[in-house]
């Protein structure tokens, strides 16, 4: 592994009160991997994945992004317009809920082309063929690109809300549940898009979900979590056939066949 | 000079006051277009009358100072003679309705035709001061957005205007933004009045009274209105000369003469419309002017 590493954090603790969240975690990305953060409800996937988007502090630890200079930057030291720049250019979240990143009062258009807006893009013919080519790239038609998404089913939401996310080319992006609450089929193809974008793209992904048959599908890399500890991590073909620790063998042997 | 009643600090307000206004408008003026807050008092007429603006009037008011009050471009609608004679009976001072001869001109939704000089201070009236309210209802959030110059925001509202009408719609209270830096309301001024705002010679301060916010354009600051490379701003305006006194440059008012439909477009500015009727300009449905 001589490339340097994306993201590197060592030491994250954090405590809602008496309750331990994060104790003493350090995960660390690679440009263009998928790491996959599973483990049960309240485990701290979703409190980890907020640390290292820098959306919340930890008590302690660091979390350190490299830039396209090849800067070292400790993400929660940066000022609030670096790291708000950051959050909307370099990066990417896609949240478990759709309706949490859109705005269901703007067509599907503007939502995808809010971000181009905020980069300083202010050519309207460039956003709009930028956005036409985003809904043709997760599969909406061409002629919805003025309709509103709340008249959009969950699948087109959560496909929209992907494409408002990749239009600024991120290189890294946070998805929390991705395809949390859709059913199996519209799963499948989301999950089969997710991956040939991040795959094209060469997207650093670091991924939060329970669902350990998308761990499998997306991730090279997974980190299992339980109340607030890594207790197993390693490549996801290797720690999901062998799992050592107990509780990720109780987590994969849980796991319905289908 | 008017007699100034009794029983009245100069300008109504008290001194107290005066200066924390004054010193909410210094700082407004260091930062151009930044909203500050101020304590923003009760005072003898309701808002949406132009509180803020009346309170921004008492404070940077003197003795020597010549007062005009307009609404809508017009010096004699109740909203500017109510104004203008409050001042004139708790301040004692002059006042007038020709722009060329005041130093102090109250506003509210028009900028004067003729263009103003750096001894005259425009006074805004303003309903509403946040420019994003209508987008973001969270005061904090939009708090934050002018923290950090996060305006795509405000560019997706017009990207919205003409992916559905074809055209940006905001006729008024078009966002502005001032010294390349701040996203500023106009107040609600025609968008035919924004490029005036552009290096005005004069200083502009705006009061919100319900809002309590208080901000400004020193003289001869950057301000362009936003638009997009493709899509770039337009003044609109009616396509017709003045009625009365022919001028095709001035912003005009739609007035409807009778019940079969009939109409007459007048300038909205008063002043400029008589100014140029006494000069000997007559429009399409005018008279000369000979029996005023």
């Amino acid at each position: 592994m001589s490339e340097p590493r994306l993201l590197e954090a060592s030491g994250l603790t954090l405590h809602f009160g008496a309750i331990p969240a994060l104790v003493d975690v350090d995960a660390e990305l690679w440009p263009g991997e998928v790491l996959a953060i599973v483990g049960e409800s309240g485990s701290g996937k979703t409190t980890l994945l907020n640390v290292l988007a820098g959306r919340v502090r930890p008590d302690r630890g660091v979390v350190g992004y490299r830039t396209p200079d090849g800067e070292l930057v400790d993400v929660h030291a940066m000022p609030a317009p670096a790291l708000r720049s950051l959050h909307r250019s370099d990066w990417g979240f896609v949240q478990q809920n759709p309706r949490e990143n859109l705005r269901m009062g703007v067509s599907a258009g503007g939502n995808v082309g809010e971000r181009l807006m905020a980069r300083g893009e202010r050519h309207y013919g460039d956003i709009r063929a930028e956005a036409l080519r985003w809904l043709a790239e997760v599969e909406i038609d061409a002629d919805r690109i003025d309709d509103f998404p709340r008249v959009f089913s969950g699948g087109m939401l959560q496909r929209l809300q992907i494409a408002r996310t990749l239009v600024t080319h991120p290189r890294l992006v946070f998805m929390d549940e991705p395809t949390g609450g859709l059913d199996v089929s519209v799963q499948a193809r989301l999950l089969d898009l997710i991956r040939s974008l991040v795959a094209r793209l060469g997207i650093a992904v670091v991924l939060v979900t329970h669902d350990i048959a998308v761990a499998r599908l997306l991730a090279a890399r997974i980190m299992v979590m339980q109340r607030g500890r890594v207790v197993e991590t390693g490549l996801t073909d290797q720690v999901l056939d062998d799992p050592q620790h107990p509780y990720t063998q109780l987590l994969v042997s849980s796991v319905l066949a289908a | 000079m008017n007699p100034q009643a009794s029983g009245y600090n100069f300008a109504y307000l008290d001194e107290q006051t005066k200066r924390m206004i004054r010193r909410a408008l210094l700082k407004a003026v260091a930062i151009p277009g930044h909203q500050v807050p101020f304590g923003s008092r009760e005072m003898p007429l309701p808002y949406g009358w132009g509180t803020g603006g009346i309170q921004v009037t008492a404070a940077v008011l003197g003795a020597d100072d010549v007062l005009k009050v307009i609404d809508q471009g017009a010096d004699d609608t109740t909203n500017a003679v109510s104004i203008r004679r409050f001042f004139a009976r708790t301040a004692g001072v002059a006042t007038t309705t020709r722009t060329a001869e005041a130093t102090v001109i109250q506003t509210r939704h028009r900028i004067p035709e003729q263009v103003l000089r750096e001894d005259q201070i425009l006074v805004y009236q303003v309903p509403m001061p946040e420019p994003m309210a209508k987008l973001e209802p969270s005061r904090a959030e939009t708090r934050r957005m002018h923290g950090l110059a996060d305006y795509g925001l405000m560019h997706v509202k017009l990207y919205e205007d003409i992916a559905r009408f074809g055209q940006i719609s905001i006729s008024y209270d078009y966002p502005v933004m001032v010294n390349a830096r701040y996203l500023m309301s106009p107040s609600p001024i025609p968008a035919f009045d924004n490029p005036k705002m552009h290096r005005m010679a004069a200083l502009q301060l705006f009061g919100a009274g319900r809002e309590k916010r208080i901000y400004a354009i020193p003289p001869h600051t950057d301000v362009r209105s936003l638009d997009f490379e493709d899509h770039p701003f337009r003044a609109i305006r009616a396509p017709h000369p003045c009625g009365l006194c022919g001028a095709e440059d001035s912003y005009l008012d739609e007035v409807v003469t009778d019940n079969r439909g009939g109409r007459l477009f007048v300038c909205s500015d008063t002043d400029h419309c008589a100014e140029r009727r006494a000069a000997g300009l007559v429009g399409g449905d005018g008279v000369a002017e000979a029996a005023e």
